[in-house]
C-alpha cells in the first residue's frame, strides 16, 4: 500500500466504530485494527483497508455511505473523534487524508446523530429528510420552451456570486450532525437563499420559505441557537447569513403571504 | 391551526419571541442600572428611596411592570419549549463529541446560564422587590420606604454578595451570545453591521454586568 512518496511511514491504527445491524437493532462500539495505512490514502481508502480485512476474516464490513469521493456528492457522512467529516476544516470525509493522522491513534467513527437521520446500518444513515425538505418547495416551476439566450434576465454580479454561493451546499447533513439541537436550519437557508436571491425564485417566495420550514418542522430537526457549529464544520463554508436570510425571508412570507392554511 | 398559531408555533415563529422579549429585556437591564447607580450617591439612601418611591407608585411605570414581567414570561416559556424541543432532536447522542473545537462554550450553555439567571431572578425578587412592595419598610428621613437600609444590611452579608457577582458572571455570558444572536434572528445580519453588533454585544454585556457587580461589592467594601 505504498503511495508515490517514498518518505510516507505506513501507520498503524486503532478503529473505533459504530456497528449496528438496522434501523431497530441496538448498536455499539467495535474496535478494530487496521496496520500499514498509508498517510497519502483518503480516509474512506482507510476504511476500504479495514472492510478488505473483515472480508477476509468472514466478518460483515463496516457499511458507509460514499459515492464521488472528490467532495461533490455529500454523501460520505461520517462523525470522526467528535466532528463533522474529522478534524479538518473544509473537507469531506473523502477529502480527509491519513496524514492528518499519527501513527499510533485511536480514531472514533460514529454516524451522524439525529432523529431525522435515523441509522440503516453501521455507519449509514437516511437522509431522506432533506429530500422531502427540497420536496416542499426547494425548486423552481417553469413552463419549458426555448433555451433562454444568454443575459436575457439580468442579474447582478454580486447577488449571482451569493446565489452561487449558497447552492454550493452538497446536502451532506454536518451542518445537522455538528449542532448540538440536530438543526438543519444551515440546510434549509442555503436551499431557500439560492432560489430567493434570483428573479427565477420570485414566483413561489413567499410559498417555498413556509413550506419548506414547516417540512423541516415535521421531520423533526431542532431550532438553531446561532451557535455557528453548523458554519465552522461545513465542508463547503456556507455562512450563517444564509440562515438570517431565512428568517426574514420567513418573517416576511408570514406577514404579507396569501396563504391562510 | 390558524396562520397566527402555527406561525408562532413553528421553530423560526418561537425564535422570534426570544429575540424580540431578550432585547426588550436588554433594555430593561439598562433603566435598571442607570436608575440604581443612585445607590452610589452618599446622602444616607435619601436619593435611591426617592427612586425607588417612584419606580413603585408612577402609574406609566406599574403599567410598563406588567410588559416587563410578560417579556420575562415569554422569553423562558419559548425558551424552554425550544430548548425540551432541541434536546429530544438528538436521542442518541455521540459516544465522542468534541464541540469544544467548533464553538464557544457559553453558546451552547444559554438555557443552563438562563436557568441560573431564572434562580438568582427569584431570590433578587424575594429580597428587595417582594419586601418594597408587600413589606414593611421603616420610613427614611423623608419619610419614603427604606429599602436602601435593606441593600446595605444584604449587601454586608458576604454570600449574598457572592451569589449577587456569579449571577452577573452568568448573565454577562448569556448576554455575549443573547445579544448578536437576537438580532440574527431577527434577520439583521449584513457584513458591514453584524461585526459592528458583535463589538456592541461585548461592551454592553460587560458594562452592564460589572455595573450591577459593583454594587454589591462596594456595599460590602466600601460602606
Amino acid at each position: 500500500m505504498a503511495g508515490n512518496n517514498p518518505n510516507a511511514k505506513p501507520m498503524n491504527l486503532t478503529l473505533k466504530v459504530w456497528r449496528q445491524r438496522n434501523r431497530n437493532s441496538e448498536g455499539k462500539i467495535v474496535e478494530y485494527q487496521v496496520k500499514d495505512i498509508s498517510p497519502e490514502m483518503s480516509f474512506l481508502e482507510m476504511l476500504d483497508v479495514l472492510n478488505e480485512d473483515l472480508l477476509h476474516k468472514g466478518d460483515e464490513p463496516v457499511a458507509f455511505d460514499h459515492d464521488c469521493r472528490e467532495g461533490i456528492c455529500g454523501s460520505c457522512d461520517l462523525f470522526i473523534n467528535g466532528r463533522a467529516h474529522g478534524p479538518e476544516k473544509g473537507t469531506t470525509t473523502c477529502q480527509l487524508h491519513m496524514r492528518k493522522f499519527s501513527d499510533g491513534d485511536t480514531i472514533t467513527i460514529e454516524p451522524w446523530r439525529a432523529n431525522a437521520f435515523p441509522v440503516n446500518r453501521d455507519l449509514s444513515v437516511d437522509r431522506s429528510a432533506f429530500d422531502r425538505i427540497i420536496q416542499a418547495g426547494g425548486y423552481v416551476s417553469v413552463n419549458t420552451g426555448g433555451v433562454p439566450d444568454g443575459n436575457e434576465i439580468p442579474i447582478p454580479k454580486n447577488i449571482a456570486d451569493q446565489a452561487f454561493e449558497a447552492a454550493t451546499c452538497i446536502s451532506c447533513g454536518a451542518c445537522v450532525a455538528a449542532c448540538k439541537n440536530a438543526s438543519a436550519m444551515l440546510f434549509v437557508s442555503a436551499k431557500i437563499s439560492q432560489l430567493a436571491l434570483l428573479p427565477q425564485g420570485q414566483v413561489e417566495r413567499k410559498t417555498r420559505v413556509e413550506n419548506m420550514v414547516a417540512q423541516m418542522d415535521k421531520e423533526g430537526f431542532g431550532a438553531c441557537t446561532n451557535i455557528g457549529q453548523c458554519a465552522a464544520e461545513c465542508p463547503v463554508g456556507i455562512s450563517l447569513e444564509n440562515i438570517a436570510l431565512m428568517n426574514r425571508e420567513f418573517i416576511n412570507a408570514k406577514a404579507t403571504s396569501n396563504n391562510l392554511a | 391551526m390558524s396562520w397566527i398559531t402555527k406561525t408562532f408555533t413553528s421553530s423560526i415563529g418561537r425564535k422570534v419571541i426570544v429575540a424580540i422579549t431578550g432585547l426588550f429585556l436588554c433594555t430593561f437591564l439598562v433603566v435598571h442600572l442607570v436608575g440604581n447607580l443612585q445607590l452610589f450617591k452618599d446622602d444616607g439612601g435619601a436619593a435611591f428611596n426617592i427612586y425607588s418611591h417612584f419606580m413603585g407608585t408612577n402609574p406609566v411605570i406599574r403599567t410598563l411592570e406588567w410588559v416587563l414581567l410578560l417579556g420575562f414570561g415569554f422569553h423562558i416559556y419559548e425558551s424552554y419549549t425550544l430548548a425540551v424541543r432541541n434536546r429530544a432532536a438528538r436521542a442518541v447522542g455521540y459516544v465522542d463529541s468534541r464541540p469544544s473545537e467548533n464553538s464557544p462554550w457559553y453558546s451552547r450553555s444559554m438555557a443552563l446560564l438562563g436557568t441560573l439567571i431564572l434562580i438568582f431572578l427569584l431570590v433578587h425578587m424575594y429580597n428587595f422587590f417582594y419586601r418594597a412592595r408587600f413589606g414593611d419598610l421603616d420610613p427614611d428621613i423623608n419619610n419614603n420606604d427604606d429599602l436602601y437600609t435593606l441593600v446595605y444590611t444584604s449587601f454586608k452579608q458576604w454570600w449574598y454578595v457572592l451569589l449577587y457577582v456569579a449571577a452577573q458572571a452568568a448573565l454577562c455570558y448569556h448576554l455575549i451570545h443573547g445579544f448578536r444572536s437576537g438580532f440574527q434572528t431577527l434577520g439583521l445580519n449584513h457584513r458591514k453591521y453584524t461585526p459592528i453588533i458583535r463589538v456592541i454585544g461585548y461592551v454592553f454585556a460587560i458594562v452592564v454586568c460589572a455595573g450591577f457587580a459593583s454594587m454589591p461589592l462596594y456595599f460590602y467594601f466600601f460602606k
